[in-house]
């Protein structure tokens, strides 16, 4: 859990109605921190409360999977995207009579545009499409911003095959400090999680950052024939067990589920290995 | 032929869809969802009337044919002065994409609530008994001798059918193509889709099912071969808009609206689930060996919630298909 008690508490009590609302437009560049995720490796499921189901898919996943024509230029949906190590820009949308704040706006390098409404629209049907960004409300909780997000597309929480699932939802809240941003991402997901998973990601202050056009073209990536879907056969991911033994962490570490998330797991593996250790120095 | 009624009778169970409350969900421009009466109901509104894909189930007609009748009248309205504007025009065509009660329960109702295109010598026939002009219903004709094993009344009976691959309206209706596109040995031998070009949506019926399994009727003709060969054509005709969203829309047999990500993803899932039964079955493992091996197990939870059509029985499909039948 990297989630400290006493903002959990300011996100429980402090609903009061703002009167000065905080701004969160602007260019934020991403604060790579010790826990960021942008790049990891296959079998790095560590951190994430995967359900059994969810630990199949990941285990399963070939990363050729991504050469498919369809999936080249995919984006980098709402579950994954404010972990990754891209820049955001947040824009508002003033309605232009009134001077009403009806929408924050937040696009990043490799994402599409994901609108937070804020004009009190009614959620859409449960046969409506889903998206890459879902359908977002957003309201202030006392200075932060905190948005609900429904009607997503499947998608992953780490760019490694963790799997979300479409009936998954995103509740999310920007903290801002001065020229910093907190972005937390608590994920609820009835398929792929066993209980909600809370993130938290660093943003800058960046004014003269730009974000850059992002085309892609689908091209043939691998020659091989019609109809092949990439993936490994149950059990047999040879890569799986490469991220443990480079940080010399066992699989029950490595492999996720909820009691990754929290520090008894590492001071349980601690008195294995000094165990050990004893074990062997007899 | 008691055999044929009871696996229709079974087959309306099959999906999850729920049922009694009706909702139209706009697609685009006249294209709308009719959610709610069994199989998902597609549907053109315009100034030509209405084409309809798949009907619902029999006892969900009356509300079906009142949430058409108030659509139209409300799509009429639309432009028009508001004190003066044309009636609206009926339903035209259905279309059955397959045959099981939850796509063909309405026929009935629903066609003698339409009224087709009449003239020429349809009029001779009109005239002598011979035909009536109940709204024309189209299908394989593959799938029209099925309804007429499972003894479907005559005027809920296929009214115009195609044996190849393809049959085209032949005119536009409400400004656009419509074609209906044969998926051989899909969920039935007698699967069409339904794509409207100029509105790019693709009916797809239960190839395409968001609340399921694929479901695999093998005794007719079913086979996971087809029900893949299907997937990957609408993917193949599928188009996004950008960053593999929204453009093309599909419309499966239950469930919300997709697009090609949606249809990637569930073609992705058949593929590695039949890949796991075939890499299994060269194993030599028996059928209830894989059964047992749940090579569906992560899609369950998500796919595998349908007591009338589960992964045991989604996985003994794709094994008599991958192994001719042998058991």
């Amino acid at each position: 859990m990297r989630f400290s008690l006493p903002l959990l508490f300011a996100l429980t009590i402090l609903r009061i109605p703002a009167f000065a609302q905080m701004d969160f437009t602007g260019e934020w560049a991403r604060v790579q921190d010790e826990d960021d995720t942008g790049d990891p490796r296959v079998g790095e499921f560590i951190g994430i409360p995967m359900s059994r189901q969810g630990l199949l898919r990941a285990e399963e996943w070939n990363a050729s999977l991504y050469t498919l024509p369809e999936w080249q230029c995919r984006p980098h949906g709402a579950m994954y995207i404010s972990r990754g190590p891209s820049q955001v820009r947040i824009w508002k949308e003033i309605d232009p009579v009134t001077r009403q704040l009806t929408a924050y706006h937040a696009e990043w390098l490799r994402s599409i545009d994901n609108p937070y409404y804020m004009d009190g629209r009614a959620q859409p049907s449960e046969y409506a499409a889903h998206t890459w960004g879902g359908f977002s409300t957003a309201e202030f909780v006392g200075e932060m911003l905190k948005i609900t997000t429904t009607h997503l597309k499947e998608d992953y929480y780490r760019r490694n095959g963790v799997p979300s699932s479409d009936e998954a939802t995103l509740t999310q809240y920007w903290i801002r400090r001065g020229d910093y941003l907190t972005w937390v991402t608590i994920a609820y997901d009835p398929i792929y999680l066993t209980e909600p998973m809370i993130r938290s990601s660093e943003y800058k202050l960046a004014l003269n950052q730009q974000i850059p056009p992002y085309p892609c073209t689908v091209v043939e990536e691998v020659d091989r024939p019609d109809g092949v879907v990439p993936s490994y056969m149950p059990g047999q991911n040879p890569y799986l067990p490469e991220f443990g033994q480079k940080y010399q962490l066992p699989m029950e570490a490595t492999l996720g589920g909820a009691a990754t998330m929290y520090p008894e797991l590492a001071r349980k593996i601690e008195r294995e290995k000094n165990a050990k250790k004893k074990v062997g120095g007899k | 032929m008691k055999r044929v009624c009871t696996v229709l009778l079974v087959a309306a169970g099959i999906a999850l869809g729920q049922t009694g409350k009706i909702e139209i969900v706009p697609i685009r421009g006249h294209m709308y969802l009719l959610a709610g009466a069994g199989a998902n109901i597609t549907l053109s509104v315009g100034p030509d009337g209405v084409f309809m894909v798949d009907a619902g189930l029999p006892e969900m007609s009356d509300k079906v044919i009142a949430a058409v009748e108030q659509l139209s009248r409300d799509v009429a309205k639309q432009g028009q002065p508001v004190n003066s504007y044309p009636p609206p025009k009926p339903i035209r065509y259905l279309a059955n994409t397959t045959i099981s009660p939850e796509h063909t329960g309405g026929n009935v109702k629903i066609a003698e609530a339409g009224k087709t295109f009449t003239g020429g010598n349809v009029a001779i026939d009109l005239a002598s008994g011979f035909a009536n002009d109940d709204a024309a219903i189209l299908a394989t004709e593959k799938a029209s001798l099925r309804m007429v094993e499972a003894k479907m009344p005559g005027n809920g009976q296929p009214t115009e059918t195609y044996e190849k691959g393809i049959m085209k309206l032949s005119h536009f209706f409400n400004g656009e193509g419509i074609e209906l596109l044969h998926m051989p040995n899909a969920t039935t031998d007698g699967d069409s889709i339904v794509w409207f070009r100029g509105s790019d949506v693709i009916a797809a019926g239960d190839i395409f099912d968001m609340s399921s399994y694929p479901f695999i009727d093998v005794a007719k003709g079913g086979s996971i071969q087809g029900v893949l060969a299907a997937l990957n054509k609408m993917d193949e005709m599928s188009e996004a808009e950008f960053r593999t969203e929204g453009g093309t829309l599909v419309i499966p047999g239950h469930g919300r609206i997709c697009d090609l990500a949606d249809l990637a993803y569930y073609r992705d899932m058949v593929t590695i689930i039949r890949d796991r039964v075939e890499w299994m079955m060269k194993k030599d493992m028996t059928l209830a060996q894989i059964q047992a091996a749940r090579p569906t197990e992560d899609w369950d939870a998500r796919y595998g919630r349908n007591p009338k059509w589960t992964p045991q029985q989604f996985v003994e499909a794709i094994y008599k298909g991958l192994s001719g039948g042998k058991k």
